[in-house]
């Protein structure tokens, strides 16, 4: 029944899909090209080369558009894509794969007849480039014929040729493979050292080098940089038959090598004890603290079910943001395109439409955005060429906007894309995904030791766990990695069994307090997953830690 | 066209191989050809076409390897891939866990091939889209809907003289339907080898059905429930059982089939006698490849034998190690059933739930495989025989260990991706809230 595993559903699935392919699940690492976005496997210094120059790409880029045109095209976009990756995987004393993959093609959109078509290919030649328009152009005159609504696309700007590039300090890919190695083997080690029975860490690079053109004459060059350093570390107790795992705390960024420095600047006072990273994650100490952890976790308390005050830090609350409010206020979930795979949304149109829908409390400020520094989704311009920005979802707790692209944002009676359409690669059609989803900072000077401090009965979460929610994105039940109990404010200790069920609506309208902006930090996912064919998307929530009132908290414990 | 015969392969990855100097070298080999529609408002979304091959080279050096490929299949490229993987071999630090490339194996034919599906054109995907389309629209419902075909072949060749061939082809389908008050909604999934088994008309009907009939759902209380589980909605919770049959974890004590003070559940009993879980990739019904990527055969190998674990899967490496036989994971699921059709089932149901399927199932605890999710497309309250009315949907927390052993009754087996599994009655299966969503 493996088949399931490469099978629907979503966000862990697509993760786990991944670990298989990159040889660290059960499948064959024979198996890794077939995973399309991840590209081909190739040599260390294909990474470094330059790929071909800018206007060579608009000669070809021009091709196609012209193709388009002369085919009956009333619009037509290109995408010519260079795609590198570094995997670096490690287990215990052992490196078990070093993966370089290099993945090179051209996507084609076009609009014939009001319908949309799209074809790729590998063949980025003039003659490769006009058999794929030709077959984009076919597809939409095929489909042409089914269609009832013919699409209306919001006006772009023409940017002419610009160029936008990722605003990283040092290129992963120009770090020798013996480096990475020496910092994963030293997190290991450390791991092992202080009682950890086993531990898997790895790196993910990823270089997205991507050239746009439309026929609305833009043609943007884009260099965008992504890394991930993945942990987990498991402790056992064999008599009892028990095991606890304990993920990693970092987070996948936009940014180059220099998010592993470690460096004390990049830090943050997680309260109880505990270390929060920020712009530069210290792997080794995470480790040591996660072995340490893992350890406790083996004999901590089951937690007693009931309503809780939750302290929700971060790197948890980013899943919990990414669930419950990223996806529901998609517009093209909203309006039924994908019924039939992630499902609806609760948020529908008519709410909004009030001005009056309390997604949350007054404090609640959900904003979207492409260009936050060092997130997963900072790019200059979005995959059907509109700058991108900042835009508000939800403010002082009321609904007030979705996410849109060029073809759908005119529903919302608006003339200009949110300039949130991406494609996962040259292979795939570009599609409305999530932007960064941020909460807004509490306003006043308040410190996670503080908020603490202001709880009588709670639990403080720390990472993310087990994520479920329904369909149309109301009933959830969530859990984290780390959990501690809060008594007349202050941590008593650590428990065990932890899940909070909630309502969305319910959940945001209970929070009563955000901490300030230095607590302020992104979490991040490689593996946002919708359409089909299914595609990822990376995607950053920042948030400062935040209180929950009265949360209804069970306990995960069985036996069997 | 990216699909190459058994000779074209082979011939391709031999003179791969002739150009390697390491001490070993693997070579794999694969491409498929796809097609796919996807509709939803009642009106067709996006369609494409994609077309992929590709070639891997992994050598060796001692306990260093190291992997490339290529997408070009000329001499010059072959030749550059295979010294691509020699460099990055060179750089790679030594891998105690490496295993030499295993030498010639003997496998059955496979039957994972169709023509028809292979010979699917833009027309037939459009035709599936029209099945659904058309009858919703006369029964004021919205369908939105998914087909995919694909056409592959997979082979590999090595150093050591083995080499396996393979060619598949797949059809899956999924439709959701909608009423247009946002009331009700039903889901039907199909998937075969052989295209002309699909009928998107009559999948199309039972989606539909189930939408009109889930509307105006009345909330009844959570709690542990007597479920008849459709066979899409038991199917993931048993494959992610099939996480915890992995050997290694099993013995390095963080599995659910970790046994207590040291070792693994192999010969237990952890189910209801009845349970008998096996895959055979030379079944009719659900035919998979004859051989795993590794290169090891697949034959039919029992999991579940009157409910005691019968084997487990070791990796090559774990194998060795722990002096037993390798053993590829399962390549399909196949459940023994029983007779019951979903009536008969109904019928001889007092008090009950009938589950069309179980989404967004995620782990809560590895240890006790517990999971959760919801109910979803169509949710049923079942009484003295007879279907009452349908209800809101539940999340559920439970585990597949749990639910083998409340198990009341099988029914008929049905093929959903790509394994066969019976409807099932449950008692007891633990509900713990209610969902507002449709």
């Amino acid at each position: 029944m493996y088949k399931l595993y490469v099978n629907l559903n979503y966000y862990n699935l697509k993760r786990r899909d991944f670990m298989q392919m990159a040889g660290m699940g059960t499948a064959g690492a024979m198996l890794l090209p077939s995973f399309p976005t991840m590209g081909n496997p190739i040599a260390e210094q294909a990474l470094l080369s330059p790929g071909i120059e800018v206007a060579a790409k608009k000669i070809l880029a021009d091709v196609a558009l012209n193709t388009a045109k002369s085919s009956g095209a009333s619009y037509a976009d290109v995408r010519i894509g260079r795609y590198l990756n570094q995997f670096v995987f490690t287990r215990e004393v052992k490196v078990q794969n070093i993966v370089n993959t290099e993945s090179f093609g051209v996507g084609i959109r076009v609009i014939v007849n009001g319908t949309w078509g799209f074809a790729s290919t590998h063949n980025v030649t003039e003659e490769g480039i006009k058999i794929a328009t030709n077959q984009a152009v076919a597809i939409a005159k095929a489909n042409s014929k089914l269609q009832t609504e013919p699409v209306q696309l919001a006006p772009a700007k023409s940017y002419g040729e610009v160029s936008w590039k990722a605003p990283i300090e040092k290129n992963a890919m120009e770090v020798p493979i013996s480096e990475k190695v020496d910092l994963l083997m030293s997190a290991n080690n450390a791991a092992m050292k202080n009682g950890a029975n086993f531990i898997t860490t790895a790196l993910f690079f990823v270089n997205e080098q991507k050239y746009f053109a439309s026929t609305d004459g833009s043609y943007i060059d884009q260099d965008v940089h992504r890394l991930w350093p993945y942990m987990q570390i498991t402790a056992i107790d064999r008599e009892n038959n028990k095991f606890k795992t304990r993920q990693g705390l970092g987070a996948p960024m936009g940014m180059g090598y220099e998010y592993l420095s470690g460096s004390d600047s990049g830090k943050i006072d997680g309260g109880a004890g505990l270390k929060m990273y920020k712009d530069s994650y210290d792997l080794v100490e995470d480790a040591t603290m996660g072995a340490e952890q893992a350890k406790e976790m083996l004999s901590a308390p089951s937690v007693k079910p009931g309503k809780y005050d939750l302290v929700l830090e971060p790197n948890h609350l980013g899943l919990t943001i990414h669930e419950s409010v990223g996806h529901p206020l998609e517009l093209d979930r909203v309006l039924g395109y994908e019924a039939n795979y992630a499902g609806t949304s609760f948020a529908t149109l008519d709410k909004w439409k009030t001005k009056k829908f309390k997604y949350g409390s007054d404090i609640v400020n959900l904003v979207a955005d492409k260009t936050q520094k060092g997130s997963l989704g900072a790019v200059g311009y979005d995959d059907e060429g509109v700058q991108c920005k900042e835009w508000d979802l939800v403010k002082d707790g009321v609904l007030v906007n979705y996410q849109a692209i060029r073809d759908q944002v005119h529903m919302l009676g608006e003339d200009e894309s949110h300039g949130c359409c991406y494609s996962q690669s040259w292979n795939d059609v570009q599609f409305q995904r999530m932007p960064n989803v941020s909460l807004k900072p509490g306003e006043d000077k308040y410190s996670v030791n503080d908020m603490i401090k202001d709880v009588e009965k709670g639990v403080y979460i720390i990472g993310r766990g087990s994520y479920s929610i329904d369909q149309q994105r109301y009933n959830f039940q969530f859990g984290g990695t780390l959990f501690y109990e809060i008594e007349n404010g202050a941590i008593k200790g650590m428990l065990n069994d932890v899940a909070y069920q909630s309502n969305t609506q319910e959940f945001w309208n209970s929070c009563s307090k955000i901490c300030d902006k230095d607590d302020y930090r992104l979490f991040g996912s490689f593996f946002d997953g919708k359409g089909q064919p299914s595609q990822v998307s990376a995607v950053s929530h920042g948030s400062s830690t935040t209180r929950f009132d009265g949360v209804n908290v069970i306990n995960t414990g069985r036996n069997i | 066209m990216a699909i190459l015969s058994r000779e074209e392969a082979k011939k391709i990855m031999e003179k791969a191989l002739s150009f390697s100097t390491a001490d070993t070298c693997s070579i794999s080999l694969f491409g498929s050809e796809s097609g796919n529609i996807r509709y939803a408002r009642n009106s067709v979304s996006t369609s494409g076409h994609q077309s992929n091959i590709s070639l891997v080279a992994t050598s060796s050096y001692g306990k260093k390897s190291g992997t490339a490929t290529i997408n070009e299949l000329d001499e010059g490229s072959l030749k550059k891939v295979v010294e691509r993987a020699q460099e990055l071999a060179k750089l790679a630090p030594e891998n105690p866990e490496f295993m030499e490339p295993l030498g010639p194996q003997k496998y059955a034919e496979s039957k994972t091939h169709s023509k028809a599906t292979a010979d699917v054109k833009p027309a037939f995907r459009t035709q599936v889209a029209a099945d659904s389309i058309l009858p919703a629209k006369q029964k004021d419902v919205t369908a939105a809907g998914f087909l995919n075909d694909s056409d592959s072949f997979n082979a590999i060749m090595n150093s050591k003289g083995l080499f396996a061939y393979n060619k598949s082809t797949s059809v899956n389908f999924t439709v959701t339907m909608r009423t247009n008050d946002g009331k009700g909604s039903g889901w039907s999934t199909r998937d075969y080898n052989d295209v002309s088994k699909l009928d998107a008309a009559e999948a199309s009907k039972i989606a539909i059905d189930k939408a009109v009939m889930s509307s105006e759902a009345k909330a009844i209380e959570p709690g542990k429930y007597t479920v008849i589980l459709e066979p899409a909605a038991s199917v993931q919770l048993l494959g992610n059982m099939f996480g915890a049959f992995n050997a290694r974890t099993a013995d390095e004590g963080r599995s659910f089939m970790s046994k207590e003070g040291g070792g693994n559940k192999l010969g237990e009993k952890i189910v209801d006698e009845r349970v008998n879980i096996y895959s055979d990739p030379q079944n009719a019904e659900v035919p998979s490849a004859a051989w795993a990527g590794n290169g090891l055969p697949q034959n039919r190998v029992d999991w579940i034998k009157g409910g005691k674990v019968e084997n487990l899967f070791y990796s090559r490496y774990w194998a060795e190690k722990q002096g037993k036989e390798p053993m590829p994971g399962p390549s399909n699921g196949i459940m023994d059933g029983g007779k019951a059709s979903l009536e008969d089932l109904i019928k001889s149901t007092k008090k009950g739930i009938l589950v069309t399927r179980l989404w967004y199932i995620r782990t809560v605890d590895p240890q006790t495989l517990l999971y959760t999710g919801l109910t979803r497309d169509g949710t049923f309250f079942i009484e003295n025989g007879k279907i009452k009315h349908p209800i809101k949907n539940f999340r559920f927390n439970e585990s597949p260990i749990i639910m083998l052993n409340n198990l009341e009754e099988l029914g008929q087996q049905v093929r959903v991706n790509g394994n066969l599994v019976p409807y099932m009655k449950i008692r007891d299966f633990t509900f713990t809230s209610l969902s507002d969503a449709v």
